[in-house]
This record gives C-alpha cells, sequence and structure tokens, in this order.
C-alpha cells in the first residue's frame, strides 16, 4: 500500500507492505537511521520520534497508522545548523557513550523542556523512565537535560 | 609514569593533554548520523532470518524446508545438512556446519544431530526482505525428538545424566581444556586447608562458610548482534561489516573457520552501540552472513532480535561458589578457600585467555593481606546458552570480587564488627606494592585505605551508621553496603595471554602530516569508549599537538594494525601505553630532524611540550608542526635517518595493572513488599592517571547502573523443562533511571609504575565493584531479620522470602 506522511517537514510516499513497522519506514524507507531499533517488546526506547510532536516507540506502531501525520526524528532537531541546546546538553554533559540510545533520549528530552521548560530531577527521571541506557546510568542524560533547560535557544521562551 | 599536570589550552578549547574534554564523536551521534551494522545498506543486499531451537535437548529427525523455499522472495534456506555439504579447506574441521569456539571447544554452526540449548541455530534463511525472512523461518517443519534437558550445574554432574556433548564421545558433562585439565585450581590447596583446619580448632578465631551463587545474567547492549557480509566473486574479497569488539582477532577466525586468505578479508566494525563483552565472540549469525554471501554471491545482512540477543549470545557468569574465610576474633584474615561450580552452556565458548580457563577468578584473595588462598573451579556442559566471560566481567574477576567481599561482610557479621573496620584492618599497605598475592598475581600499586578513607568521607560513613540504628529503633530498615575490589586488567603479557595462539598485545600506527596534522590508528575498539577523544589526548599530551588535529582511526582491518581488541578493560593498558610509545618515537625522530635543522646536536635539544628548542638558548628552536614540514622537505638529513614523522609500535604489556576501589551503597527496603530502594551510592575509584577525567566518570556511572541492575533485578533463569525464562526485555529486566541514584563519586590517583603515562583501565572496574556493596548493603538492612545471606537478584519476591527465612534458589532450575 502507498503511505505517505511528512517526515522533518518534508513529504515523504512510499509503497510499503501493510504491516511495515513505523520505525522501519523511517529507517528503510525514508533512509534516516537516527532513529534505532533495539527490542521485540517495546520497553527499550531506541526508536523514539514525535508523532504530530509526541514521543512515540515507533517500533509499536504501523507505518499505516501514521499516515498523513506529521513525523519528527532526531534528524529533524537541529535547525539552520544550529544544534538544538538538547544536543547540545548531551555533548557538554557526556550525557553519551555509544550513542545508541541517544536519539529516543534526545526526542524524549526536547519534549520534556517543551512541556515542562525548568523540570526538577525527578521530573527528568520519571520523563525518560521509558527508555534504556546502558552505558551512562542516566546521570550524565539527566544532567545533559538540565543543561538544556539552563541553556534554551534564542527563540525558546524560557521560563 | 606521569601525574596530571597544568596542561594549556588548544586554539579549539581542548586540553592538549589530559583533562575533561568534550567528546569527538558525539557530533555525529547528537544529529543520528551514527554508522551502526544496521545502517549499513549495500546494493542488491540480501537479509536473513535464523529458526532457532524452541527446545533445550533434542534430536533433529528431519527438516523439511521446502514450504520457505517455495516462499517467493526466499533465495536460499540453509541447514546444517547443507552445511556439512561445503567442504572447508582448512584445519579446523572439514565442514561448514561445526566452528570452533575462542576456547578450543567446537560449536555447531547450524544444528545437525541434536539441538543443545533453547534458541540454537537451526536454519538460515536469505530473503529479499527481512519480512521475507521471518515468515519463511516459520514455514520450515523440523520433526524434533525431545530428550531430557540438564538445566542444572550440580545435576550435569550426576552418573545418570544425560550426556550433551555426544558428538565428542563423551559420556559424561565434564568439560576439558585445552591442557587436559577437567577442574582449574590455583592457590596453596594444602596450606589453605591447613591454615583453615588450625582456625577451626583454634578458639580464638573464626571460619565462616557461605555458599554464594552468581547468576546467569547478560549484558544486553543496546545495539544487538549483527554483521553484513560481501564477497566480491570476481577478486575474492570478503568484506564484513561487524558488530566486533575485536575486528582483527575476528578476522584471523574467519580465515581460520572459512579457510579463506586472510589478506581477502577485511573486517570492519562501525559504531558499535554497547558491547560489555556480548560482541567479543564469534557467533554463528556471522558465519551464516558469511557462508551466505558465499553461496548467493550478493551482499547478505543478518540482524539479531533481542529475543535472539537475549537467548544466544554469550551470557555472562552462572557461578555457583562455595567460599570459607578463617579469621582471628579480632577480626585478622588468615585463609580463604573457594569452590566453584561453573555452567559453561552446552558449548565451552568463553572467551579468554587460553591459560586462564578459570578466567582471572584466581584473583579472588582480593585487597586484603592473608598468605593463605586456594580455589578450585569445576566446569560443567548443561543445556543452556554458550558463553559465560561477558558483561564487563574483567575475564570473571566479577565473581572473584563478589564472592570475596560477600565472604568479608559474613565474617564482620560473624564477629560483631563493622566491615568498613574489618576491611581498613586487611586491607594491604602502600609499602607492600609490588604485592604478591597467595595466587600469583603480582598487584602494581595501589594505596588502599586512603581511598577507603575518601569513600567514607564522601558517604559520612559514621552518620549514616548513627542514622541507621536511629531507624532501626523506630523499625526502619536501612543497609550500607561496602565492596573493596581490586581488578587484574590489560591483558597480555604475550608469553603468558593468547586467545586461540594469538598473542595479547597490540599494535600501533602515528602518522604526522606534513602540516603538522596527525592520524593514529589503534587496533582496540571502541563500542561507546571515546577513543577518538582519548587517543588523540595521549598523543596531544606527547607531542603537543592539539588533540583536535588529530583523527583516530579504529574498527577496519584494512586500516589499521593488528591487535587484540577491546575488551577485559584492556584498550587503555595496553594501546593507551601504545598510543604514548609511538608518540615517543615520532618526538625522537623530530628532535633528529629539528637538530638538523637548527644545525646542532641532537643532545643539545630539550623538549618542552609541542617543541625542540637549544638548551640555554630558548628562542632557537622548532615546534613540532615546523619539524613535520621538515621532515618531509629537502632539508639533508644525517646519513642512516629517514625522513616523515611516522612511526608504529607493538605493545606487549609487562604485567597487568590493577585498578581498585572502594564503593559504598545505601539502601532503604520496605519490609512489607521487599522493595529495595537504592538511596545513595559512593563509588571512589583509583585507576592511576585519568586520561579524560569526565570519561572516566561516565564509564563509572554506567558500572554502578550494571551493578544495580544485576544485584536487584536481572537474571537469565531456566526451568525444568529447558525454557529460558528471560528472553526478552519484559523477562529480563534493566535498571532504568527510576532504580539508579545520583552517583557520588571521588577518586584517589596512583599511577602504575610499568605504564608509561600511569593509567590503569577503569572501563569495567563499577561493574565488577558495584554488585558486591548493593548485596551487602541489603542484607545489612536485612540483619536485624537474621538474614545472612540471600542470592542476586534481591526482587521484592526475593527480599520478603529472604526475611521469611526462605531466599529464591537461583542455583537450580525452576520447577
Ligand atoms: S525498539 Fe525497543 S521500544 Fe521500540
Ligand atoms: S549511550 Fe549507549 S545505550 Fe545509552
Amino acid at each position: 500500500m502507498e503511505i505517505s506522511m511528512k517526515i522533518n517537514g518534508a513529504e515523504v510516499t512510499h509503497d510499503v507492505e501493510p504491516r511495515t513497522l513505523l520505525v522501519h519506514f523511517v529507517r528503510e524507507n525514508a533512509g534516516l537511521r537516527g532513529t534505532h531499533w533495539g527490542c521485540d517488546t517495546s520497553n527499550c526506547g531506541a526508536c523514539v520520534l514525535w508523532v504530530d510532536g509526541t514521543p512515540i516507540k515507533s517500533c509499536t506502531m504501523l507505518a499505516a497508522s501514521a499516515a498523513g501525520h506529521d513525523i519528527t526524528t532526531v534528524e529533524g532537531l537541529e535547525k539552520d545548523g544550529k544544534l538544538d541546546p538538547i544536543q547540545q546538553g548531551f555533548i557538554e554533559c557526556h550525557g553519551l557513550q555509544c550513542g545508541f540510545c541517544t536519539p529516543g533520549m534526545l526526542m524524549t528530552g526536547r519534549w520534556i523542556l517543551d512541556n515542562n521548560p525548568k523540570p526538577s530531577e525527578e521530573e527528568i527521571r520519571e520523563g525518560i523512565s521509558g527508555q534504556l541506557c546502558r552505558c551512562t546510568g542516566y546521570k550524565n542524560i539527566v544532567d545533559s537535560i538540565h543543561w538544556a533547560a539552563a541553556h534554551p535557544a534564542e527563540n525558546e521562551v524560557s521560563a | 609514569m606521569t601525574a596530571v599536570q597544568e596542561v594549556p589550552i588548544s586554539a579549539g578549547g581542548n586540553p592538549i593533554g589530559f583533562g575533561s574534554m568534550k567528546r569527538v564523536e558525539d557530533q555525529r551521534f547528537v544529529r543520528g548520523q551514527g554508522n551502526y551494522v544496521d545502517d549499513v545498506n549495500l546494493p542488491g543486499m540480501l537479509h536473513s532470518a535464523i529458526l532457532r531451537s524452541p527446545w533445550a535437548h533434542a534430536r533433529i529427525k528431519s527438516i523439511d524446508t521446502s514450504a520457505a523455499e517455495a516462499l517467493p522472495g526466499v533465495i536460499a534456506v540453509l541447514t546444517g545438512k547443507a552445511l556439512e555439504g561445503i567442504p572447508r579447506p582448512s584445519l579446523l574441521g572439514d565442514n561448514f556446519a561445526w566452528m570452533p569456539t575462542l576456547s578450543y571447544d567446537t560449536q555447531a554452526v547450524l544444528a545437525t544431530d541434536k539441538v543443545r540449548f533453547q534458541g540454537q541455530e537451526v536454519a538460515f534463511v536469505i530473503a529479499e526482505s527481512r519480512y521475507i525472512a521471518k515468515d519463511a523461518v516459520e514455514l520450515i517443519d523440523v520433526d524434533y525428538e525431545p530428550l531430557e534437558p540438564v538445566m542444572d550445574a550440580k545435576r550435569a554432574m550426576d552418573p545418570g545424566a544425560p550426556v550433551i556433548r555426544d558428538d565428542k564421545g563423551q559420556t559424561d558433562n565434564s568439560i576439558t581444556d585445552v591442557h587436559g585439565h577437567k577442574t582449574w585450581e590455583s592457590g596453596n590447596a594444602i596450606s589453605t586447608a591447613e591454615a583453615i583446619a588450625r582456625a577451626e580448632a583454634d578458639p580464638n578465631c573464626v571460619v565462616v562458610t557461605q555458599e554464594v551463587m552468581y547468576p546467569r545474567v547478560h549484558p544486553a547492549p543496546m545495539e544487538t548482534c549483527g554483521s553484513v557480509a560481501h564477497m566480491d566473486k570476481v577478486t575474492g574479497q570478503l568484506t564484513l561489516y561487524t558488530t566486533s569488539q575485536a575486528p582483527h582477532a575476528h578476522r584471523t577466525v574467519y580465515a581460520m573457520v572459512a579457510g579463506l586468505p586472510e589478506q581477502k578479508i577485511r573486517v570492519i566494525s562501525p559504531d558499535i552501540g554497547g558491547g560489555f563483552g556480548n560482541k567479543v565472540g564469534v557467533y554463528p549469525g556471522y558465519v551464516l552472513s558469511i557462508l551466505g554471501t558465499i553461496v548467493t554471491g550478493k551482499p547478505v545482512k543478518w540482524i539479531e532480535d533481542r529475543g535472539e540477543n537475549l537467548m544466544s549470545t554469550s551470557f555472562a557468569r552462572d557461578y555457583h561458589m562455595t567460599g570459607k574465610i578463617a579469621a582471628t576474633k579480632d577480626g585478622k584474615i588468615l585463609a580463604v578457600d573457594v569452590d566453584v561450580l561453573a555452567d559453561h552452556g552446552a558449548f565451552n565458548g568463553v572467551a579468554q585467555p587460553t591459560n586462564y580457563p578459570a578466567g582471572f577468578f584466581h584473583i579472588f584473595s582480593g585487597s586484603y593481606d592473608y598468605p593463605d588462598a586456594h580455589c578450585k573451579v569445576t566446569p560443567v556442559y548443561t543445556n543452556k546458552a554458550p558463553g559465560g566471560v561477558a558483561y564487563a566481567c574483567s575475564f570473571r574477576i566479577t565473581e572473584a570480587v563478589y564472592v570475596i567481599e560477600r565472604l568479608v561482610d559474613c565474617l564482620a557479621a560473624e564477629l560483631g564488627m563493622d566491615p568498613a573496620e574489618l576491611r581498613l584492618k586487611n586491607l594491604l599497605k602502600p609499602e607492600q606494592f609490588p604485592y604478591t598475592s597467595p595466587t600469583g598475581w603480582v598487584y602494581d600499586s595501589g594505596q588502599y585505605e586512603k581511598t577507603m578513607r575518601v569513600a567514607m568521607e564522601i558517604a559520612g560513613y559514621d552518620e549514616l551508621r548513627r542514622e541507621q540504628a536511629e531507624k532501626r529503633a523506630r523499625g526502619e530498615y536501612m543497609g550500607i553496603g561496602i565492596s573493596f575490589f581490586t581488578e587484574g586488567v590489560g591483558a597480555g603479557p604475550r608469553k603468558d595471554m593468547d586467545i586461540l595462539g594469538l598473542g595479547m598485545a597490540d599494535g600501533i600506527e602515528l602518522r604526522v602530516h606534513p602540516t603538522g596534522k596527525a592520524v593514529l590508528r589503534l587496533s582496540v575498539m571502541s563500542q561507546g569508549q571515546g577513543h577518538e577523544t582519548t587517543y588523540a589526548q595521549i598523543v596531544a599530551h606527547e607531542l603537543g599537538i592539539p588533540p583536535e588535529d588529530i583523527d583516530v582511526v579504529n574498527g577496519d582491518t584494512d586500516q589499521t594494525p593488528f591487535g587484540l581488541g577491546t575488551y577485559g578493560s584492556r584498550s587503555m593498558p595496553v594501546s593507551g601505553a601504545a598510543a604514548a610509545i609511538v608518540s615517543r618515537k615520532v618526538k625522537e625522530r623530530a628532535r633528529i630532524v629539528a637538530a638538523a635543522a637548527l644545525e646542532c646536536s641532537p643532545d643539545d635539544l630539550e623538549w618542552e611540550l609541542g617543541r625542540w628548542s637549544v638548551k640555554g638558548d630558548k628562542e632557537r628552536g622548532k615546534t613540532i608542526q615546523e619539524i613535520a614540514l621538515l621532515s618531509h622537505s629537502s632539508l639533508e638529513l644525517p646519513e642512516g635517518v629517514e625522513g616523515h614523522l611516522d612511526a608504529t609500535a607493538v605493545y606487549n604489556p609487562p604485567n597487568l595493572t590493577y585498578p581498585y576501589g572502594a564503593y559504598i551503597c545505601v539502601v532503604d527496603v520496605d519490609p512489607g513488599t521487599g522493595v529495595v530502594k537504592v538511596r545513595r551510592f559512593i563509588a571512589v575509584d583509583d585507576c592511576g592517571t585519568r586520561v579524560n577525567p569526565m570519561l572516566v566518570d561516565g564509564q563509572v556511572h554506567g558500572g554502578i547502573a550494571d551493578g544495580i541492575g544485576m544485584a536487584l533485578m536481572e537474571l537469565i533463569a531456566f526451568d525444568t523443562d529447558g525454557n529460558n525464562l528471560g528472553g526478552s526485555f519484559m523477562d529480563y529486566l534493566l535498571p532504568t533511571s527510576m532504580e539508579c541514584p545520583s552517583f557520588e563519586l571521588g577518586e584517589t590517583v596512583t599511577p602504575s609504575p610499568h605504564h608509561p603515562i600511569g593509567a590503569k583501565g577503569v572501563g569495567e572496574s563499577a561493574t565488577v565493584g558495584s554488585p558486591a556493596a548493593v548485596v551487602n548493603a541489603v542484607m545489612d538492612a536485612l540483619a536485624p531479620f537474621g538474614v545472612r545471606h540471600a542470592d542476586m537478584p534481591l526482587t521484592p519476591s526475593n527480599v520478603w522470602r529472604a526475611i521469611q527465612g526462605n531466599p529464591i534458589r537461583v542455583d537450580m532450575a525452576i520447577e
């Protein structure tokens, strides 16, 4: 079946099997390999991207269900050659090691700040609790999100 | 030996040498531009899936692949029988159905006669898409005759137990190593037994015996294993993109397995999404992707599911340990004896130095000063997945640290002594180094008491004990757990350590280009450690070239010199040393070039970071960048001196390095629900010189999370029918941000005297050291209930049952 959706602002159309998962559509068909896959059971969150601005585990959604919707992936965070503060935060605070969980963590981290510009440590920990990282022990991920909260981009309204 | 000094900052804002520096590799990762194996896409590439055994032990009567082959989009279906028909031109067996393991055993690539663990590879489907390959797997019809499975290491040795490795003509389930040994011992059995007997007879002494199980767990990196193989039929060149922590060693193994000329094999490990020892072994899936490309002539991709990863690739631990510790009543340790039953699964596939069949478990005597220690390890086959040495275990030092640190706490409980005081009384003293342990390890350096006191200071130890006493009086259960560990990492030396005959030394190559920029080529392989950053810092430290001017290449056998790869915390102790040494070679060559340019003798020159200048006349000098250009110029060099500023080195470590640390964990236990909350975790590591302290801390954080996970939630359990009960992330629980506290770190720095920059390695320290601290804390909390020991994982139900006096038996299969 033919499926169209907007990914990072660009219209994407592909003819795929109806059972195609969104994560595979984004990775294989749209060729955006920043979104990762890490488990069979919706537990790891390596696949998190946004559907209409909300973080979704894209391994758990059919591409067909996302048809006509607005998808944002990690590749969509950088604007005009400038990293989003959340990306910069992960660099500043060593919020990643192998980088495999990172795209999902960035998408959730950005979303946390969009909804709660000054989150507490507890709120951040709860926000990322559906996603696994095997390298960092989460401390530096929490710090990275705090860093981004403290360094909003110029166009962000700081709280 | 160098300690951290004042470091100049480069124009790029980076330390020209050691210090916290942001990682080079993050630029691509935060943009989603990493390149992992599953991101590799070659023209015409085919996909694959593996049919795996539902049974732990069964005879294969027949396999019918016709329906699978008939499915549109399926290119080929391989079975064990088909592989038996492919002759193998090598010394390691005459067909492809079996392959050698890293411990000189054999492992089925695809099962022929029997399946020996649930999840074992039975058939391999190659198709146009992964979805079709998965569909086809469902269509393969295998007729199995189920056999009684052996799911319990203790049962494996029963005379009547079913024999698992009848393929090798075995009549029992014992494992024989390459030296013909069925048990592995170290230390002095006689003196240890005598010391323990003396203590037993002496009213001023105690002997404490404790059985502790380190259950089967899995490293579970976020990226599963996989490969993309491509054989160019015309040139005979095989390119393998693969999740490998040891690309060079893997290439040699493939050359041996497949009988392919080694120069025609190129192994590329692109970005690796975490390894932790899971990506050291050579798995059937990798070999099948190679056979797949040979059969089809097209590139073949194989990517594991999470279930496949957890059920078939390298597990860790599964060590059944019984320890005895003897001490005087005032707390002086006298002797330790440990007996181990080691469950190796269905194939002996442990990845470790040949002469250390129990890994480095023999370092179990720990960080304490006493004369007599002995251990005996008996390995057995069971109907479980092969592996054993993985999950940041430093070749089984995890198990060693766990048993000694539990024993010391049991001793403290027996003596009614504070566990910190007991440790302080027995820790090795700085003047005892280099220290030869009762089992023959030579610890390089340490200031153990100092490190312990820093940890106690950060924790506010005395205050914590006061708080605990108050809480106990109120019926609240808080626990404080300590672990003091010593690791031996950085294998070789090559004369003592090899894997499949490959000595554990590592090559390195440094080129300084005419403009003074450099490229460093490593044999070791980052899986997230940040090699592209830290190794540039080592060259910067030695040569004064800014780190941003140095590119670090790893993970491609065509672009890097041979070496044994990254595991056992060996990158910094081995290749870190190599990086310093190769830089020093370049520095010496630069001196000759500078002397020629300055028309003086090399002896008249002195070095300050990044510049050779004339002694007593600092103005006359040349920077390393100027010298680089001169080395390529028409400048006349003395007879016999080659131009250019390039060098290579192979580093063969003279000894292991011995990082160590003191960890303190504080928990609160709810006796009603059994829920354990880790409130604080204090880690003071001494890993010698810290090249990039920010990255050292990051590695420690990750390891503490591992330890919390293993202590509280992770377990690969089996039922008596042979079913793996930990085959998904719904069943195999990993710690999330909610289980981990905000870790509190400290440091002491005791450089290794034999390492060129004094670094010891830290990659596995926290995974090795932290589980005992968490378990000790929980046992401390439960002491009022009379609980002395319960095995990991200390899940709520296990803790609750321990309080009732009936902890869960993780050493047996579940009925
Ligand atoms: S891939 Fe694990 S949650 Fe989606
Ligand atoms: S950085 Fe490796 S899994 Fe998170």
